[in-house]
């Protein structure tokens, strides 16, 4: 058995028999009251981005639209994670309470789940809940209906303007901001687009109250979080932890004692040398001491027999397949910086090449489009500035 | 009207004539069709009004929309990296010698391509891969060999059963 | 409106609320570089050129993509955006076949002016070009796509898409892999395209350019057996000086016959001469119809009518409505019109054999390449026009002759088949030939003026996207006593875009026109796909204007009394619609595939 040094939490996948009942009484209290509650919990988005999610709720239910709409967003796609699957696998209930919720508070009456091509196999058990869930819907009385659309096989659709593209019929191809979906998402109207794992949550928060959530993590990063926990670890799989954990505490737990990195966040994620375990924070970026990486949750373990220059290498053929490929420093920069590792590591270029490949990260950071092409920065530059010799020699 | 003609029309009537219908009606076609051929994608531009060109576009943005014929088993070794750490080019391997093919190719009786894609989502229990839409997972060199066994002996049994289609 | 105040460069500015940075940067005189931005198109914001910083944000924005907010703090030119832009520039670079001194569009490409402006060294990223494979598409008779040479920024598929509702080409494919492409990536010439040049006039490199025929041309101005035969088209005279250094709106008809006579033309003539000759047969093709319709009560005959002209708006038919090709006028365009006759009755009567005699156009257009290449297109019994040269080539040849040609002074075009009226010169204006199509078949039928000041039929005019006039009948010639109180109706659509929303309606049922104009360029044949570059609504404006001074200046202004055009059917075709003229001046169209 591991060590046990961080709490094993058992929120989300608690199975709840009390759906029903909390549903009903959570949809005859006010839009306010519920907005506040998950103000004062602290919710924030669990896909990795970590808006509040009260906020947005709040903004979509003040925009104007002739019609809005609540989207899940279970395009699951960042390497090293599968914890939205486990989810809608074990307590998709959960998720549409949540989905229900947030219609009545912004008033909408169509929602969707955008579930990815490659969790395809889930998609019937999930209709039989969505009809339970309908036939729940008619006995309360509340006019709301989701649809699942299936994705079909593109990382990008995670990211939200993307995904209301590919449901609109297009190219998954991300927008321009602004406008935000709480104003102008799915069919232009205002869209509240949450991660499966934000809308379980707010059914333990509208079930055990806002007090309860935020008594676990810290500051600014409240509440449990379930992570997916893979790579070189005698135990893979998904664990709901508190947030605000230490890196080192982590490793302890998971690792095989012989860690040299952590990989928070996937691909497009920070890595953590050893030496930097001790003071890393899981968390989102706010007052807390030493770093804070903020997460959709993936942790990937690598010992000391791994290479990181096959890791990098590996993330960059993953996003040179998977950008869009319509803004320039994500379509093109990602080639180059595969590219340019490539002519270091045989010699081709010299080795202060990877220091124009980190200012052009940087330039991609500032200038991509979407957040994949500018979190591609993340993962190159933590992994080249701290493993630069594993990159060249 | 052609086969596809009849497949297109009742996808459209069944999804709706609009460009939001676009991604379920070639769903739809996969999954009948295994991929989408110029004839189909044609009929779809022509039901939902759009343009061919735009139907293309839009189908080859995604990976699990083919353009060309693939087999009826498709399967998907996922590379991405925890799957690699655990040894998916052993399974590419074990799966291109029961096969007899290359990776990307298919087999000459059209029953089985070998493809990889990104991550599936089951990094825990690498390697993985989809035989079209079911995950396999914590592959073994054997259990490739048992998986493709098994999957040719159904085909096998269908065919003295067609029947049990 | 309401305004919004923000500071750009230190320096305060008010913008109308809705503008973009760029806008703003604009207003106050500092150039934001772009390239995927185009001011007829949609916004894009891909190709991440016109990054600015915004105080106190760490990521820089695209300005032409981000609106205006109150209290913004902009910044054009710090250091990070400098960084920024020249990184942009570098990777677009590393990724197109940066072979600019034998490139077609050599000094005319707006990457090769930002990567001179930001210096882009060769001591610079890894060239993508040779590890990809890539295709040159140069099977057709008018537009190249060299794809080595794309930088993706769409304007090519927003010009097919928006303007023309096309959709000839589209985004494929993603990430590394990501293209633009035609369907299944075939060949421009197998596809929807209708060869419109939109694009063409609006890519910023050269991935996209016209087949030019220059060196063709030499060739045979420098053969001594051959009579080389020039006309040019209505549009090029008010735009070729834009090409040459001149400001968009100047007419430079005199310098432009001057300057061909120069370059070793031997007759220089006048596709205005053949636009007249067009709205004699078109004119009674619609009458023709008209009686059949009203008179015979013959359920063949189709109507409304459209114009046949523009090459573009044929192909289109034929591609998306090929149900409704009878509705179009038979008539050939006023280029092939010219072409048949040139060898036929010019080469008789100035005593040239047809076999030794070379027919060029000068065309703001790139379909019209694709027309004179059409196999049907050979009634004279030889290729009806040989060559066919954009304005744009036209401004080029001009330049390799070292010709002055702001200093030429102005010539007269030869006759026989180089005198034109006023009903002509506006065939390069949308709603021009539904105009002269009116100056002329009103008369014919009531013998009097059209009823409107000074000919002018300002409904048609302008750039409206749908026009819609009518005129009503009354007290006509007894011949056409059937057309008495008869409400003629019109609509008059330019770009494919608007096109097709007249034409769903003609298959609804829900239009009852008599008459349709349709040009598939924006603004008409001025808007055309081989006009000088750049092209945008002001600039378009300024051509129209152009177009009506020289209508108005034209001692002649009604078709039917162009003198040469009277000798001609005296001479030679005897009477319009006549055997002669189907022979020579009528055309038939083909069906073809939806994408």
């Amino acid at each position: 058995m591991p060590k046990k040094n961080l709490k094993r939490l058992d929120l989300i996948f608690k199975n709840e028999l009390d759906g029903e009942q909390i549903l009903e009484k959570t949809i005859k209290r006010s839009k306010q009251d519920i907005i506040n509650d998950l103000i004062i919990s602290g919710l924030k988005g669990r896909g990795g981005a970590g808006y509040p999610t009260g906020l947005k709720w709040k903004l979509a239910g003040e925009s104007e639209g002739d019609m809005k709409y609540v989207i899940c967003n279970a395009d699951e796609g960042e390497p090293g994670t599968f914890k939205d699957r486990e989810i809608l696998t074990q307590v998709p209930m959960k998720v549409l309470i949540g989905m229900a919720v947030c219609a009545k508070v912004i008033g909408a009456h169509q929602g969707f789940i955008y579930l990815r091509g490659e969790y395809k196999f889930l998609l019937d058990n999930l209709n039989e809940v969505i009809d339970d869930f309908h036939v729940l819907l008619n006995k309360i009385g509340f006019d709301f209906r989701v649809k699942v659309f299936l994705g079909s096989g593109a990382y990008i659709c995670g990211e939200e303007s993307a995904l209301f593209e590919s449901m609109e019929g297009h190219r998954g191809e991300p927008r321009n901001k602004p406008p935000y979906p709480t104003q102008s998402g799915y069919r232009k109207m205002p869209t509240v687009i949450n991660n499966v794992e934000t809308l379980a949550h707010t059914y333990s928060i509208f079930k055990y109250g806002p007090d309860k959530f935020k008594d676990l993590g810290v500051q600014d990063s409240r509440g449990s979080k379930v992570f997916s926990v893979s790579g070189d670890t005698p135990t893979p799989g998904i664990y709901e932890l508190e947030f605000g954990m230490s890196l080192q505490k982590f490793v302890e737990d998971f690792g095989d004692g012989d860690a040299k990195a952590v990989q928070v966040g996937g691909a497009s994620g920070f890595c953590v040398p050893r030496k930097k375990f001790g003071r890393t924070v899981i968390g989102y970026q706010g007052k807390l001491t030493g770093e804070s990486l903020p997460t959709g949750g993936s942790m990937m373990i690598f010992n000391s027999s791994r290479s990181m220059y096959n890791v990098l290498h590996n993330y960059l053929e993953f996003f040179v397949e998977e950008s869009c490929g319509q803004c320039t420093p994500c379509r093109v920069g990602t080639q180059q910086l595969l590219l340019g590792i490539e002519a270091v590591k045989r010699g081709e270029r010299p080795s202060e090449y990877l220091d124009k490949l980190l200012k052009l990260a940087e330039n991609m950071r500032v200038t991509a489009k979407c957040g994949l092409g500018q979190s591609v920065a993340n993962s190159f530059s933590s992994i080249v500035e701290n493993f630069k010799e594993e990159m060249i020699y | 009207m052609s086969e596809i003609t009849n497949l297109v029309k009742s996808l459209a009537e069944k999804h709706g004539r609009y460009q939001e219908s676009l991604l379920p009606i070639l769903q739809g076609v996969i999954e009948q069709q295994k991929f989408l051929s110029e004839e189909a994608m044609v009929e779809i531009a022509r039901e939902l009004d759009i343009s061919a060109a735009r139907v293309f576009g839009t189908a080859s943005f995604y990976s699990f929309l083919n353009t060309r014929p693939l087999g009826q088993y498709v399967i998907r070794v996922c590379r991405t990296i925890t799957c690699m750490m655990h040894g998916k080019n052993q399974i590419i391997q074990e799966l291109e010698k029961c096969l007899k093919i290359k990776l990307g190719e298919t087999t000459l009786d059209g029953k089985f391509t070998l493809l990889e894609t990104n991550c599936l989502g089951q990094c825990h229990k690498g390697p993985a891969m989809l035989v079209n839409d079911e995950p396999y997972t914590q592959l073994t060199p054997e259990k490739v060999r048992d998986i493709i066994q098994s999957l040719k002996m159904n085909e096998a049994s269908k065919l003295s059963n067609p029947d049990l289609n | 409106m309401s305004k919004i105040n923000l500071v750009i460069d230190h320096i305060q500015v008010s913008v109308e609320s809705g503008s973009t940075i760029l806008e703003a940067a604009k207003k106050m005189n500092i150039k934001i570089p772009t390239l995927c931005h185009h001011e007829d198109l949609c916004v894009a914001g891909n190709c991440r050129v016109c990054m600015v910083e915004q105080v106190g944000s760490d990521r820089l924005l695209p300005s032409c993509a981000t609106p205006a907010a109150e209290g913004m703090e902009i910044l054009t030119n710090s250091l990070k955006v400098r960084n920024a832009r020249k990184s942009v520039i570098e990777l677009l670079v590393s990724e197109h076949r940066a072979e600019c001194t034998r490139c077609y569009k050599n000094g005319t490409c707006e990457l090769q002016h930002l990567s001179s402006e930001y210096l882009i060294g060769e001591d610079s990223l890894i060239d993508l070009v040779p590890l990809k494979e890539f295709t040159i598409d140069y099977f057709s008779p008018s537009i190249i796509k060299d794809d080595s040479k794309c930088i993706r920024c769409q304007r090519c598929v927003r010009s097919c898409d928006q303007l023309q509702n096309i959709g000839a080409l589209s985004v494929a494919y993603k990430g590394q892999k990501m293209k633009i492409a035609s369907f299944f990536e075939k060949p421009m010439y197998e596809v929807v395209c209708t060869n419109c040049g939109q694009c063409v006039n609006r890519c910023p490199t050269g991935a996209l350019i016209e087949r030019n025929y220059i060196d063709e041309v030499w060739s045979a101005i420098n053969d001594p057996q051959k009579h080389l035969v020039v006309q040019t088209a209505p549009a090029v005279r008010i735009a070729l000086g834009e090409a040459l250094g001149m400001e968009p709106g100047k007419i430079v008809t005199g310098k432009m016959v001057a300057a061909l006579r120069r370059l070793g033309f031997d007759s220089v003539l006048d596709t205005d001469f053949s636009a007249d000759l067009t709205i004699i047969e078109e004119g009674n093709e619609l009458l023709q119809r008209l009686k059949g319709a009203l008179v015979d009560k013959d359920p063949n005959v189709k109507l409304p009518m459209t114009t046949s002209c523009s090459p573009g708006w044929i192909k289109y038919i034929e591609h998306m409505y090929p149900q409704l090709l009878g509705n179009v006028s038979t008539a050939k365009s006023p280029q092939q019109m010219f072409g048949a006759l040139a060898k036929t009755y010019y080469a008789n009567k100035i005593n040239v054999e047809p076999e030794n005699m070379v027919s060029v156009s000068v065309m703001p257009c790139t379909a019209k390449k694709y027309e004179a290449n059409r196999p049907e297109m050979h009634s004279s019994g030889y290729k009806d026009v040989d060559l066919v040269l954009t304005t744009r080539e036209l401004a080029r040849m001009i330049q390799q002759a070292g010709i002055d040609f702001l200093a030429l002074e102005n010539e007269e075009y030869d006759s026989i088949m180089g005198m034109s009226t006023g009903a002509a010169v506006i065939f390069g204006a949308t709603g021009g030939v539904m105009e002269a199509a009116l100056r002329t078949a009103y008369e014919v039928v009531t013998g009097r003026d059209v009823p409107f000041d000074g000919l002018n039929i300002l409904p048609v005019r302008g750039m409206e996207e749908v026009k819609e006039a009518s005129i009503k009948i009354e007290n006509p010639l007894p011949a056409w006593a059937f057309l008495d109180g008869v409400e003629l109706k019109t609509c008059v659509a330019h770009g494919l875009a608007n096109a097709k929303k007249v034409m769903d309606r003609v298959v609804k049922g829900e239009a009852n026109y008599h008459f349709i104009e349709i040009m598939a360029c924006p603004g008409g044949c001025l808007g055309g796909g081989g006009q000088p570059i750049p092209t945008n609504k002001e600039i378009r404006e300024k051509r129209t204007r152009a177009i009506y001074e020289e209508d108005a200046g034209k001692p002649i202004r009604k078709s039917h009394e162009n003198p040469e055009v009277i000798k001609i059917y005296d001479e030679f075709l005897v009477k319009p619609l006549g055997h002669k003229s189907h022979e020579l001046l009528h055309t038939s169209y083909t069906e073809r595939n939806r994408y």
